[in-house]
């Protein structure tokens, strides 16, 4: 509905042209919008109402500049403010010589413990050597679920159901020690924030083991009481940083910019996806687009970069500016992209997504529908890759014949690759600092 | 504490903050545009989403003037009332007289499936019922485990396969397992699932397709475990279940928590999804069934 700010805004400024200066009546209609995404987008009522003051106050009466329309000029406040409340900056973790301890926390199922075991296996592979204590004695099966992920990436850890949670945390970092490891990572179980019992074990646990980072670990698809707990964990325990997790899911997020306004704590990492390699940096830009709605452009020519073979993108560079994109080069490109998820989450990090066709968007890229392309493209004639313009109706009967398809797939397909071309003509290459910089073009090319 | 007691005091203790401020906005005073603003920021802080408070504003708006109210506490009534009749419009799902009946819990990650399987596995059993619970996430780390125990605590057999073994394969044998062991009740976990995600989506179609095959007219219920602090994204994931197979009702879990749960009321809205029951705590007691007008008046009163 308001799956794009950047179309809502089109339409409320659209009659706005060029003026000197920022109204009142211009900024208000804008307000509204931003208003509405924000809260479509979950962030907590309270931030939304203090976040719009503050666009607000800076969008009156500012100058246009001359190569922006007014439209445009509100976005990127909006821009600004956003990333400015996200924090400018990535986030680390801070560690200390010799042993350091990280604390998870949070409510239940927010993802505490696939997290704990994801960060051990990130700082595995930046060279530290980590240990995990499963510090949950409640929650069926939690010390076990620790014990096989832990092995999984050949990590230690320790728990003892026999014991009290506090007791487990202080043993296990001795035993961290005596391992040889260098940082302990202690998973604790899910708990609500008004369970005094649970949230004074919690404090209990933290004043024990003093840990170097006490993380939140919150579920990105939370609504607008994700304040009250981040409030009362960050009361609590006085939290030194947020993660992020099912960041892979289509929620738009609005939940790290309510826990960041209340705690005032950086999300440093975001999990997006089951697999325990599935942790990414936080990038503060690129959620505040996401939740904005206006298109994750960085994420994209990130996720491009890294499933693309670079020659090949090299190659395909060069064909698109020679305009010699084909059905052989769509067949490679879609090959790439299977491994990027479907074409819809593509579709959907790019701001002029909006515009594109419905059936290009939902376009799947599951083994199935590459499977069908593959065979339809097996049964054209060379000529007929190279250009598929000479695709006649009895030549689509023949391929639908041939690959045992309909001529609806052959139209579907030869629909989607056009519209494709025209997408891959926009983005150019993978090649970072050109796509980049295309890029930055196409965002400022905001629909206005 | 009966049932709905145990409901409504969850609630109610959860709705403080939510409940506070509509004290002060329905005690007194005329109803003016400023009442309806906070009405409306106040369904939103419930998760309740802009275009369904906008809705029941109106609504209430129109009984208003139609009903000629007055006073802010008559409104609130208007309210109740509207809320209860938006939540109690569908047929709430009953477990159709089938032997076995096939109850499948799905939803995305983290959500509350294994341990609301749990938790229905205890109800029926307690009603003198055999009960069987299928350890259907193969995929995450101890996830049969888990079930496992929990099936142990509330004294029913458990259907499992090694980790990693085929989802439909597992519910295809279960219910052999199920027509061989005379069971009356069936439950399936499932493994959490984001609803964006098309192949994991398409699992679950086939394990539908595979539970009906070996038992036309199975599943007789499935149910969708929504955690109760989602905001507007349980929408999309209602939709998305419902397109693979067809839900019944909803679990709201962890409604002991801050949260209101509003977002049921946009997918009652939009889907005719109603709620089966609600989760109220981590024990194997806390499930109580959805009561349409309870849940509103916990919503608007104290
Ligand atoms: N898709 C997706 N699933 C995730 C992510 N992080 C965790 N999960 C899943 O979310 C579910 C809950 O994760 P857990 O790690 O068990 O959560 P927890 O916070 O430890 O849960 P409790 O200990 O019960 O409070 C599991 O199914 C995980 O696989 C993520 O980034 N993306
Ligand atoms: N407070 C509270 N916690 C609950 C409730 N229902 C479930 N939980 C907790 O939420 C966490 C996740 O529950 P699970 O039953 O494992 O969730 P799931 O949907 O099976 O998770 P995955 O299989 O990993 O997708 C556990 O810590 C549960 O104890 C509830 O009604 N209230
Ligand atoms: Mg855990
Ligand atoms: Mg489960």
């Amino acid at each position: 509905m308001f799956s794009n700010l950047g179309e809502k805004l089109q339409n409320t400024l659209r009659r706005l042209k060029g003026k000197g200066k920022l109204n009142e009546k211009d900024v208000d209609a804008a307000m509204r919008e931003i208003r509405l995404a924000l809260l479509e987008a979950d962030v907590n009522f309270k931030v939304v109402k203090d976040f719009v003051a503050a666009v607000r106050e800076r969008a009156v009466g500012h100058e246009v500049m001359s190569s922006l329309t007014p439209g445009q000029q509100v976005v990127k406040i909006v821009n600004e403010e956003m990333t400015r409340l996200m924090g400018q900056d990535q986030s680390t973790l801070s560690f200390t010589r010799g042993q350091t301890s990280i604390m998870m926390v949070g409510l239940q199922g927010s993802g505490k413990t696939t997290t704990a075991v994801k960060l051990a296996s990130h700082l595995k592979r930046e060279g530290r050597s980590p240990f995990l204590v499963a510090a949950d004695i409640y929650r069926p099966g939690a010390v076990k679920q620790l014990e096989v992920l832990t092995e999984s990436i050949g990590v230690k850890s320790y728990s003892n159901l026999e014991e009290d949670p506090v007791k487990i945390c202080s043993e296990g970092l001795k035993m961290a020690e005596r391992e040889g490891c260098d940082v302990t990572i202690i998973d604790t179980a899910g708990r609500l924030h008004l369970d005094d019992e649970m949230m004074s074990e919690i404090t209990e646990i933290k004043n024990t083991i003093n840990p170097d980072e006490v993380l939140l670990v919150v579920d990105a698809m939370t609504g607008q009481d994700a304040v009250n707990a981040a409030s009362s964990f960050q009361e609590a325990l006085g939290l030194s940083g947020v993660i992020l997790t099912k960041l892979d899911g289509d929620t738009r997020g609005g939940a790290a910019l309510s826990v960041r306004a209340v705690t005032g704590c950086p999300v440093k990492y975001v999990g997006v996806g089951e697999k325990l390699d599935a942790l990414e940096p936080f990038y503060p830009d690129r959620m505040a687009s996401r939740i904005l709605g206006m298109g994750d452009v960085l994420s994209l020519i990130d996720k491009a970069e890294a499933s693309i073979d670079q020659d090949k993108a090299k190659e395909m560079e060069q064909k698109l500016r020679k305009q010699q994109f084909t059905l052989d080069d769509f067949k490679d490109q879609i090959a790439q992209l299977r491994g990027m998820g479907s074409l819809e989450e593509i579709m959907n990090m790019l701001p002029e997504a909006g515009n594109l066709p419905k059936e290009v968007k939902q376009m799947s890229m599951n083994e199935d529908n590459f499977k069908r392309v593959e065979a339809i493209i097996g049964s054209m004639t060379k000529g007929e890759r190279q250009n598929p313009a000479i695709l006649n109706s009895s030549r689509r009967r023949r391929i639908a014949m041939g690959s045992g398809t309909t001529v609806q797939d052959i139209n579907r397909l030869i629909n989607q690759f056009n519209q494709m071309q025209k997408m891959f003509k926009q983005m150019g290459g993978a090649d970072k600092k050109g796509a980049s910089k295309k890029m930055k073009k196409m965002k400022k090319r905001f629909p206005f | 504490m009966s049932l709905l007691n145990q409901f409504k005091t969850s609630l109610a203790r959860s709705k403080s903050g939510f409940v506070d401020r509509l004290g002060s906005l329905f005690g007194s005073g005329e109803i003016n545009d400023e009442f309806f603003e906070e009405l409306e920021e106040t369904l939103v802080s419930g998760d309740v989403g802009v275009q369904t408070s906008l809705k029941l504003v109106d609504q209430l708006r129109e009984a208003i003037g139609n009903q000629k109210v007055k006073e802010r506490e008559e409104a609130r009534k208007l309210l109740i009332q509207i809320i209860t009749d938006t939540m109690s419009s569908g047929e709430n799902s009953t477990l159709a007289d089938q032997k076995p009946a096939v109850i499948l819990l799905v939803g995305v990650n983290g959500s509350g499936k294994t341990t609301s399987a749990a938790k229905l596995a205890n109800l029926y059993r307690q009603q003198g019922k055999k009960v069987l619970l299928v350890a259907g996430d193969t995929f995450r780390a101890a996830a049969i485990e888990q079930l496992e125990i929990w099936s142990g605590r509330a004294g029913v057999d458990l259907i499992k396969q090694e980790p990693g073994s085929d989802p439909s394969a597992l519910f295809f044998d279960a219910m052999n397992a199920a027509k061989a062991r005379d069971a009356d009740v069936v439950i399936g976990d499932t493994a959490g699932r984001l609803h964006s995600k098309y192949n994991l989506m398409k699992e679950l179609n086939k394990i539908y397709r595979v539970v009906g095959r070996n038992l036309p007219g199975a599943p007789h219920q499935v149910l969708l475990v929504v955690d109760a602090t989602t905001g507007q994204n349980a929408v999309a994931q209602a939709r998305s279940f419902n397109e693979a197979l067809a839900l019944d009702g909803l679990i709201l879990a962890k409604l002991d928590g801050t949260a209101r749960g509003g977002i049921v009321i946009n997918i009652q809205d939009e889907l005719e999804i109603p709620v089966s029951y609600v989760g109220t705590g981590e024990k194997i007691e806390d499930l109580a069934p959805f009561n349409a007008a309870d849940f509103a008046h916990a919503l608007l009163e104290d």
